[in-house]
């Protein structure tokens, strides 16, 4: 610790050459933490949904519908407590950039199957009886404007009816919260009568995209789950049943391996981070090898000298990295925001990552300059040669 | 008086490309404890190269060093650096201080190779700068520091850890006539009032009169010697 005041103050040898490597290793740490932020919420993105649900599908595709005569036969498999279907509506309000999440649901079913969803009572009610009724998420009516009794049209871009129109209208008959922050911040859905849907359509009466299935014991999910598929095998409508968080992340990674995306952007930002925080040490040392020379001079072993390098770069890059990460926190709360509340958080294990990380970084810096101050020769470094 | 340091045909020898060069013949040269010695002679006579060796800076390619007893042409680079540490203070010509350390971090550096306490090196520090008249310049950095200012903060650095001998690398080289005296008349009450052995490389024959004794060199061979006055 003795030397900690030396390792501080060699740090400011070229004030501006130190705020401008700062910057690199605060700009590039901060993209570290918010990436790792969002990669956790997508590897881990199920953690707040309740693991008492399992998501049946079409076993080729969730895209392939499944027809509704399969419900009798799953709500018989022992240990289902609530079996509810829903179909992705793939609505547009008023113009492109106003997409959001709809689906057609049995009202009834959709709410037993989610009682994570608070819905009053009477508008419950007006949901299940009005066919072209629909419920809205407090999130996503406060972003719209959208109150109870307004009417909502959404042009569907699967979906036309059987007049030829793909525009629908529904009434908005109630506003659903969630039973905490988490399903409060999820809020940002629609739920569709199926009444109306299903008879309206031009193609597909009879089917759902999903089936949601709650089960009363979830330790008994993966045999239900496995129940369920055994039921229809080799029948034309073959299932695949998963945990709902399973199927949420399969549905995420339809985008992409998002963790392999995080990892591809953060190693071109972190080789090109190790060049130039590598360069400006380089660059650092080679400026004071008589300095380092007067502290072997002093009697500062080699060993001391490499020591005083690395530290100096531990140092360096901790710094960079610790005020990258704290701005990491406000980043993901903004994005957090932007994405209607998403839980995208710093989490311990980001943390972790990024002491690792900073770790590797330093000594990568820093070996090389260490070394060399290492090997100087006194004799040759006082003159100038 | 005993004799600090004993050199017995020392030479040294740089190769510098395809280039051999002998700096140092089969010198032989004794220091007595307590002296305060000047070495003279034209660039490239080798008093530098003496020097370095003198305080450990470099290894002979022949000969033996024995300062204090110690045989310090045998010592490892790393017994070496311990060596130094306990044993010699450095002053060179152009100070070399730290830049970005204040002038009582730079005289407490040879303490942090000590187990001293932060209290002690601090009680140690504030009075090897005021053995040189600096305790009201300690926070200051050499760059708010004259160039004569900055020597005695170098000259502090060096007494900090009390060592057997002080080396001097033209310590007047760069300062102006006046400031000069005032650094060898403190090195010169160094030597006689604390007793440290000096061994001063100059080029300036007035600069050797504060030395006790003076020795001439040329071509890496002592020529002449006697008292300074």
């Amino acid at each position: 610790m003795k030397f900690l005041p030396l390792v501080w103050a060699n740090l400011f040898h070229k004030k501006t050459r130190l705020i401008l490597t700062m910057l690199s290793l605060i700009a590039a740490f901060m993209l570290f933490g918010l990436l790792q932020a969002v990669s956790v919420l997508f590897s881990s993105g199920a953690d707040f949904v309740g693991a008492n649900r399992l998501i049946t599908q079409a076993k080729v595709s969730f895209t392939q519908p499944l027809p509704l005569s399969l419900l009798q036969r799953i709500e018989s498999v022992p240990g289902v407590a609530r079996v509810a279907w829903s179909q992705f509506f793939g609505g547009i309000y008023i113009d492109e950039r106003n997409f959001f999440a709809q689906f057609a649901v049995d009202p009834e079913r959709l709410l037993d199957a989610y009682p994570e969803w608070i819905l009053p009572a009477e508008q419950r009610e007006a949901f299940t009886r009005t066919r072209t009724g629909a419920i809205v998420g407090r999130k996503l009516a406060e972003q719209y404007g959208f109150k109870v009794g307004d009417k909502v049209p959404l042009k569907s871009f699967i979906f036309t009816r059987k007049d030829g129109g793909s525009t629908w209208e529904w009434d908005v008959v109630g506003i659903f919260d969630g039973k905490d922050d988490d399903w409060a911040g999820r809020s940002n859905l629609m739920y569709l009568n199926f009444g109306q849907f299903d008879e309206a359509r031009q193609f597909g009466q009879g089917s759902a995209g999903v089936y949601i299935v709650r089960v009363d014991n979830p330790d008994d999910s993966e045999r239900i789950a496995r129940d369920i598929d055994k039921q229809f095998e080799n029948s034309p409508d073959e299932t695949k049943t998963q945990t709902e968080k399973d199927w949420n992340l399969s549905f995420v990674r339809q985008i992409g391996d998002i963790g392999l995306i995080v990892t591809g952007i953060l190693g071109a930002v972190f080789f090109t981070i190790l060049l130039v925080i590598g360069n400006t040490m380089s660059q650092a040392v080679r400026e004071r090898i008589p300095e380092f020379a007067v502290l072997k001079t002093l009697g500062f072993s080699d060993g001391q000298v490499t020591g005083l390098v690395l530290a100096e770069a531990l140092l360096l890059c901790f710094v960079g990295a610790a005020l990258g990460m704290v701005l990491a926190i406000g980043a993901a709360k903004g994005v957090s925001g932007a994405l209607n509340g998403a839980p995208v958080s710093v989490q311990p294990i980001v943390w972790a990552q990024a002491f690792v990380t900073m770790l590797l970084l330093a000594f990568a810096v820093g070996i090389f300059p260490a070394l060399r101050a290492r090997r100087l020769q006194i004799v040759d470094a006082l003159a100038g040669r | 008086m005993t004799t600090l340091v004993s050199i017995r045909g020392v030479a040294k020898r740089y190769t510098r490309g395809k280039q051999t060069v002998d700096v140092l013949q089969a010198l032989d040269l004794d220091i007595a404890s307590g002296d305060f010695l000047a070495l003279m002679g034209p660039s490239g006579s080798g008093k530098t190269t003496l020097l370095n060796l003198i305080g450990g800076l470099d290894k002979p390619s022949a000969g033996e060093i024995v300062v204090d007893g110690k045989r310090i042409d045998q010592l490892s680079s790393g017994q070496l650096a311990k060596w130094r540490a306990r044993h010699v203070g450095f002053v060179f010509q152009f100070y070399n201080l730290l830049p970005v350390l204040s002038a009582e971090a730079n005289v407490e550096l040879p303490l942090l190779l000590t187990s001293l306490s932060k209290a002690q090196r601090k009680k140690n520090v504030a009075a090897a700068l005021a053995v040189v008249g600096l305790a009201d310049r300690a926070t200051h950095k050499p760059s708010e520091l004259s160039g004569g200012q900055q020597q005695r903060v170098a000259i502090a650095r060096a007494l900090v850890a009390d060592p057997t001998l002080l080396v001097c690398d033209e310590p007047t080289g760069d300062l102006d006539r006046k400031t000069a005296d005032e650094i060898l008349t403190l090195l010169q009450q160094l030597n006689r009032n604390h007793g440290k052995t000096i061994v001063m490389v100059t080029h300036d024959a007035k600069a050797a009169e504060y030395a006790t004794h003076r020795l001439d060199m040329d071509k890496g061979a002592l020529v002449t010697s006697g008292d300074s006055h």
